[in-house]
């Protein structure tokens, strides 16, 4: 079609080739070309990302070089080891386990059951908010009463008790009670959006024309949310990563035998190792303190890229 | 606006009776019974069952959550199976605890949140501003438990500043002492919980401080020769206070999650550890009431900020 226009015009390959240089120049540029310009006008963001992907990798490579099940053996003889004896980076446990090891199969742990929740609530909470917002009227108003019911919920106590009630529960279950749970901040906020987006008038003249709304909800407006849509999952990850360990550490996340960060966390818990034996437990925290605080200011620089008043980064 | 009130309140009534339900059926639904073990290791299958049996507990679950309501309404909530007294009892010695932090640490919460919201907004972009924001940034992204941990290992161990369990040394004598101890013992969780508990006033209170610092009436006010300093104290900090304590009911919510962090790590006797230690040992009468208690006082910390929202910002309230 394109080839058989351009052979009847009158316009020169020259000029063709010209006119289409200058239009690519004025397009507006993808969102991860800005948001990449973004990155590299920011150097801190640049750190953290450099931060998270290379830990990320780090943890899901290390792991596959650790055999978990020796690891969690208990060793007497490397009992409360100071980091650099025995080649302990960071010494061992009370039950001699290597603190390193675990520190590194507790970050997959935890942060692949932030990855799953993230996932799974955001999908949830996004589907929830665009249809809640879409329909509008009683739909959006049953909705809205399941999600208040879900908000008066003592979130942390349901989630203990949920998970004492499941027995054998994983990885897998523990994230799915998670997820139950944590849609709500989602749905909310792309639900005001979808509000403000249905109401323009490319809704109402696919609804005139008869699309479908599945279609209208999931191909015209949610596009059309991306950016807060990215900007909510990515601080939502760093979220997330508070959630499990801060379970974990209460003892109703992952059970003892799975390392997990918030379960090292939990050996401050004992006056003993919290004074003597810091080893066993600051080094969780600190990762903790860093993945948190460099997720969030990735999430920070994104939501910058996605609102074009803020960005710093030259994008023409 | 009364009537919004009303509608709010009458929406209320379904989701209390949904909760107690869920929050019943929950409990049922965890593994063990009560009996076994507790009492006496060498107890007889025949005694359990026979005590099963007195306490209703193999009858259908809507007859056991119907004598669970009326005896709820006659202000029983059963006896704890592991400490062996009313559940209203102990609750209610540990609620005492808990309020007391919860209230410290509110009071806190405002005291370190209204002067950083107006010097930030008031300073915009300059220097205090952004380390304000860098604080507020901090706080927002770092899980509270881990702040709490590492609070209590500088401050209670190694500096030894402040205690690092229960909430009144037993050495207390008289009214006097016995309140110092109390303060004492909230000092360092309740500096703690609000140092990081400020982040949405401060941010909330500057954007309006920026906000009403290019509205007219500050012009106006300029314009007539008001000092700034006036202007901020009578024109835009009494202006932006009344949205700001809407969130004190948002503040209860928050502070009643945070509480079974905080408990836990300075080892508090509140309502939030009680909660933890009755789930190992599956006192059911003790969760169940806590739970509906917390998820009661959820929805009232809701309400109290919807219905001040709605006095002072008529397009929120509901047509």
């Amino acid at each position: 079609m394109a080839a058989n226009f351009n052979q009847h015009s009158d316009i020169s390959a020259a000029d063709l080739n010209r006119l289409t240089q200058e239009a690519n120049a004025e397009a507006t540029p993808s969102s991860a070309k800005i948001i990449w310009s973004e990155f590299k006008a920011d150097k801190p963001a640049m750190a953290a990302l450099i931060i998270v992907v290379g830990f990320i990798l780090f943890v899901m490579i290390a792991t596959l070089f650790i055999n978990t099940p020796k690891m969690m053996e208990t060793n007497i003889m490397d009992y409360f080891d100071k980091p650099g004896t025995d080649g302990l980076w960071l010494g061992a446990d009370s039950a001699g386990r290597s603190v390193a090891q675990q520190l590194i199969v507790g970050s997959r742990n935890s942060i692949g059951i932030a990855i799953g929740l993230t996932l799974i609530s955001s999908t949830f909470g996004i589907c929830w908010g665009l249809i809640s917002g879409y329909f509008n009227g009683y739909i959006d108003w049953g909705m809205q009463r399941v999600y208040d019911f879900m908000m008066m919920l003592p979130m942390t106590m349901m989630i203990i008790v949920l998970v004492t009630i499941i027995k054998n529960y994983n990885a897998v279950t523990l994230t799915l009670i998670f997820s139950i749970f944590y849609w709500e901040g989602t749905s909310r906020l792309i639900r005001s959006r979808t509000l403000a987006e249905s109401e323009k008038d490319y809704v109402a003249a696919s609804k005139a024309s008869g699309t479908s709304h599945l279609k209208i909800i999931f191909r015209e407006i949610m596009p059309n949310v991306s950016s807060l849509i990215i900007v909510d999952t990515t601080l939502s990850f760093a979220e997330n990563i508070g959630v499990e360990t801060g379970l974990s550490y209460l003892g109703f996340g992952l059970p003892n035998q799975t390392p997990s960060l918030g379960t090292m966390i939990s050996n401050a818990n004992d006056p003993n190792n919290i004074t003597q034996y810091w080893w066993t437990w600051l080094p969780a925290a600190l990762e903790i303190i860093v993945l948190c605080l460099s997720i969030s200011y990735i999430g920070q620089v994104i939501r910058r890229a996605a609102d074009a008043s803020q960005r710093h980064g030259a994008t023409d | 606006m009364w009537k919004t009130i009303l509608r709010r309140v009458l929406i209320m009534i379904p989701e209390v009776i949904i909760l107690s339900i869920l929050v019943f059926l929950l409990a049922k639904a965890m593994p063990g019974d009560p009996f076994t073990g507790s009492i006496n290791p060498k107890a007889d299958p025949a005694q359990i069952h026979h005590l099963m049996k007195i306490n209703g507990l193999y009858d259908p679950w809507y007859q056991q959550y119907w004598n669970w309501v009326v005896h709820l309404f006659h202000g029983n909530l059963g006896n704890s199976y592991q400490y062996q007294e009313p559940v209203t009892r102990l609750i209610g010695g540990r609620a005492v605890n808990t309020l007391w932090l919860a209230l410290f640490t509110m009071v806190l919460t405002y005291c370190f949140a209204l002067p950083m919201g107006v010097f930030a907004g008031r300073h915009e972009g300059k220097l205090p501003d952004t380390v304000i924001r860098i604080y507020t940034y901090v706080t927002y992204c770092i899980p509270f438990f881990v702040i709490l941990v590492i609070g209590i290992w500088i401050f209670g161990y190694v500096l030894g500043w402040f205690p690092t369990t229960g909430s009144i040394s037993s050495d207390a004598n008289g009214w006097a002492q016995t309140l110092g101890s109390r303060f004492y013992h909230i000092l360092l969780p309740g500096l703690l919980g609000a140092l990081f508990g400020t982040v949405n006033i401060v941010q909330y209170l500057r954007s309006e401080v920026i906000d009403a610092k290019r509205s007219d009436y500050v012009r106006t006010a300029r314009a007539k020769g008001v000092p700034s300093k006036d202007i901020y104290r009578h024109h835009i900090f009494r202006n932006s206070l009344l949205p700001i304590a809407a969130f004190a009911g948002y503040s209860i919510t928050g502070l009643l999650n945070g509480s079974i962090f905080t408990e836990t790590v300075f080892s508090y006797p509140g309502m939030g550890l009680l909660f933890v230690n009755s789930i190992s040992y599956r006192d059911y009468t003790v969760i169940t009431a806590l739970v509906l208690i917390y998820g009661i006082l959820n929805l009232l910390g809701t309400l109290l900020s919807d219905i001040i929202l709605s006095v002072v910002d008529p397009r929120i309230r509901i047509e």
